[in-house]
């Protein structure tokens, strides 16, 4: 089952901030760059934790509120952490009609994950998506960057027990 | 086709189709036979063998698709090329001279392009995306060379004589918005490039990105001459990696080679180009809502006017188009407006690209004239639907356009006919649908997906959209009361009349349609708790109709939980303690034996 994980990294941890603060560095005279900031700070740390968030604060002047305004208002930012492979199920209307809500589903039965949570041995995250823009080979996941297209159910469920039994 | 070589070259589909059917695997196994026989870099014109990538040629569902130039030869396209055919394609075809018939594509492949204009697309599938040399070589940059040597107003107005409209979906005449722009006070003025393509079921912007950078940045500087900006963006979704990987080494590139820059072709017109990452979320694609997100800020759209011509990123004047809009323009200044208004109706010049998806035989991307018909769209081009199953729907323009019935058929296809027909050109999104998709469910679908994008900044939109969709969902799980069709329709006009912005001004656009021409799909969920596409999995029985049972065994095959017993001779039966209502026997089973 998916589990609640803490929103901070803390725990008895030192953070090291040097990533986050050489990236707000690049972008310092940037106008309006909130976003290149915090899509590139979530890439360095996986996801972005709440001291994360005060330190880019400070970097860009601005406040803590602010910039979860942003975070919270698009989809591809994430204040917990995620799994090692991400799960994009395409939810378009192509794949709609091709039957992609099956996927969702063999991937809840997998690893008992729904949208946006990730497995207890952080290993998998299901993401719902939009449109991955391949409509043509629908239904169509991703697996990390690796697209797989044309899929039927049961293809899909040999495609994650392949990724479960992958090490590490 | 008029694209010739003096060597051989293999050209191989690498759109985001291609790449996930292993296109990367037929480069390399053509790199490896070419080195292992001595072709690569031969002195010898026909012993001298390239591989080369491209961008989507269209047909996605036959990839990874390869066309093998031989010089004094037709091109020959193969399909479902795998890098296991390779060693036998380049021993038989490229150094026997023998075609491989039994994997060349046949007159089906050919059909999908028999009523096409590619115009846009010339080029995706011929030109290397990631080499500018390559796109000099096809007469890219010619365009914007004969644009310098017009005054803007010139080039404007050959703009507005083309009659170009914009192809994001409004349908605004492209040169008018420019005057907007051009005449509005400020001396430093930006340009916009809305590559945040989100709607479900649209790809084209993608694929013209991913196959032709160069054409969409050609386009923009044509567009910052004509409106006299000297600074541009491209807003492109975070989800297209790989058009985001090309298009920034497009940029360096131009850059490098002072196409873009100070003094673009050594005159006095100044053109900087940015390519900045959208974060998720459809909202983006309403230009003052891409504008906000650009300055940094959460993507909400305002109200207008002040237009963006006027006020727009960073306060300053702002010219925002499409991304096929920008890749109109470059064949408009070479050929002329009045080639370009020959194509066409006489009030939607020039072609539309669409993404072709859905129940039809041939999915992919397609550029056809504009005044094609329905029909043509899905039977001629689409091949039509698939294993013998009758035609019910089309949805087009995604979730701000609606659907069409096979009583559309002959409707043709430009932007005031469909929205005479109760759709709309939308972004190009076209998605067939045959007798097992249920209406109501795709209704549910949309609105599941407008709700969602809803940025909530506006009452009719973030309530609205729910209201609507609670209404939806109660119908598709039988618990549907006999007022809900008139209280959708209240409350879908209500949003549409209220609501900020064209996410809510076409949100309830599939609802309506539907209702409009589905309604007693509508009426058999609420009053029979029926779904007759047998689609809504609370409303289906799930048991085996013994007289229509042909004792196949298909649907036993097709249970991922074997909850159906089945042995030769005799009629499935379904067990359902164990079935979990995937509907895969009901896809599956060819007799609609399934209730």
């Amino acid at each position: 089952m998916a589990t609640e994980v803490k929103e901070t990294e803390s725990a008895g941890k030192e953070i090291d901030f040097t990533a986050c603060d050489e990236i707000c560095e690049k972008y310092r005279d940037w106008k309006g760059a909130t976003i290149p900031v915090l899509q590139q700070v979530q890439e360095a740390y996986g996801y972005l934790f709440s001291e994360l968030v005060e330190r880019i604060a400070d970097n860009l002047n601005m406040s803590a509120h602010q910039i979860y305004g942003v975070i919270t208002f698009y989809a591809q930012f994430y204040t917990k952490p995620r799994g090692k492979y991400v799960i994009r199920v395409c939810r378009g209307t192509a794949c709609h009609v091709q039957g992609s809500g099956r996927i969702s589903e063999v991937v809840c039965e997998e690893f008992g994950i729904k949208n946006g949570e990730t497995s207890a041995d952080l290993k998998f995250t299901l993401e719902e998506v939009s449109c991955i823009g391949a409509c043509g080979m629908a239904p169509v996941i991703m697996i990390n960057n690796k697209t797989y297209g044309n899929l039927k159910p049961e293809e899909a469920r040999k495609i994650f027990r392949d990724y479960a039994e992958l090490q590490g | 086709m008029s694209y010739t070589t003096d060597h051989v070259e293999v050209h191989v589909c690498m759109g985001t189709a291609g790449v996930a059917s292993g296109g990367h695997e037929v480069m390399e196994a053509l790199e490896a036979e070419f080195t292992k026989r001595g072709l690569k870099n031969a002195e010898s014109k026909e012993r001298n063998c390239a591989a080369k990538q491209t961008g989507c040629r269209g047909l996605c569902a036959r990839d990874v698709l390869i066309d093998v130039y031989i010089p004094g030869k037709d091109p020959v396209t193969y399909e479902h090329v795998n890098a296991e055919m390779v060693p036998t394609i380049v021993e038989e075809h490229i150094v026997g001279g023998n075609i491989v018939e039994k994997w060349a594509a046949k007159a089906d492949y050919f059909q999908f392009y028999d009523k096409q204009k590619r115009y846009v697309l010339a080029d995706c599938g011929r030109v290397d995306p990631e080499s500018l040399e390559d796109y000099i070589k096809l007469g890219g940059y010619e365009a914007i060379k004969k644009a310098l040597t017009m005054t803007p107003e010139q080039v404007i107005d050959e703009v507005k004589k083309s009659g170009l409209r914009g192809r994001g979906g409004g349908g605004f005449p492209t040169g008018l918005k420019w005057t907007f722009c051009r005449n509005s006070p400020g001396d430093h003025k930006y340009l916009i490039c809305n590559a945040d393509e989100g709607d479900p079921g649209a790809f084209m912007d993608r694929s013209i990105i991913e196959g032709n950078p160069h054409a969409v940045i050609e386009g923009m500087l044509i567009a910052g001459y004509a409106i006299g900006c000297d600074e541009g963006y491209i807003y492109c979704r975070a989800e297209y990696p790989l058009a985001i990987v090309r298009v920034i080494k497009a940029i360096k590139d131009a850059e490098a080679a002072g196409i873009l820059g100070e003094k673009v072709f050594g005159t006095d017109f100044h053109f900087k180009l940015k390519l900045k990452e959208g974060a998720g979320a459809f909202v983006c694609g309403e230009e003052t809502a891409l504008i906000a997100s650009i300055e940094g800020e959460r993507g909400m759209p305002r109200p207008r006017p002040p237009f963006p011509a006027v006020k727009g990123l960073w306060q300053k004047p702002s010219n925002v188009n499409n991304v096929e809009t920008f890749a109109n323009l470059p064949a408009i200044l070479l050929n002329g407006s009045e080639w370009y208004a020959n194509i066409g109706t006489e009030k939607s010049k020039g072609t539309k690209i669409f993404a072709l998806s859905g129940k039809v035989k041939s999915t992919g991307l397609v550029e056809v004239p504009m005044g094609i018909t329905v029909r043509e769209l899905i039977y001629d081009v689409g091949g039509g639907i698939p294993k013998k199953r009758k035609f019910k729907a089309v949805q087009l323009g995604g979730p701000s356009g609606g659907c069409l019935t096979p009583d559309h058929l002959e409707t043709p296809i430009d932007y005031d006919s469909l929205i005479a027909a109760g759709a709309m050109m939308g972004s190009g999104g076209v998605v067939v649908m045959d007798e097992t998709n249920c209406m109501v469910n795709v209704a549910h679908f949309f609105l599941t997906f407008t709700q969602r994008e809803s940025c909530g900044k506006c009452i009719p939109c973030r309530i609205g959209t729910k209201t609507m969709l609670d209404i939806l969902t109660r119908i598709i799980t039988g618990q549907g009361r006999e007022e809900d069709i008139d209280l959708l329709l209240e409350v879908g006009n209500d949003i549409k009349t209220a609501s900020l912005c064209g996410l809510g001004q076409t949100a309830p656009n599939p609802v309506l349609t539907t209702v409009k021409y589905f309604r007693h799909e509508y009426e058999a969920h609420i009053r029979n708790k029926k779904c007759p596409a047998r689609e809504c999995a609370e409303l289906i029985e799930f048991v085996v109709i013994d007289d229509r049972c042909k004792k196949c065994g298909i649907c036993k095959k097709a249970c991922p939980v074997d909850a159906i017993t089945w042995e030769k001779g005799t009629v499935a039966y379904i067990d359902h303690a164990k079935c979990v209502k995937c509907r895969e026997c009901i896809v599956n089973c060819p007799f609609n034996a399934i209730d």
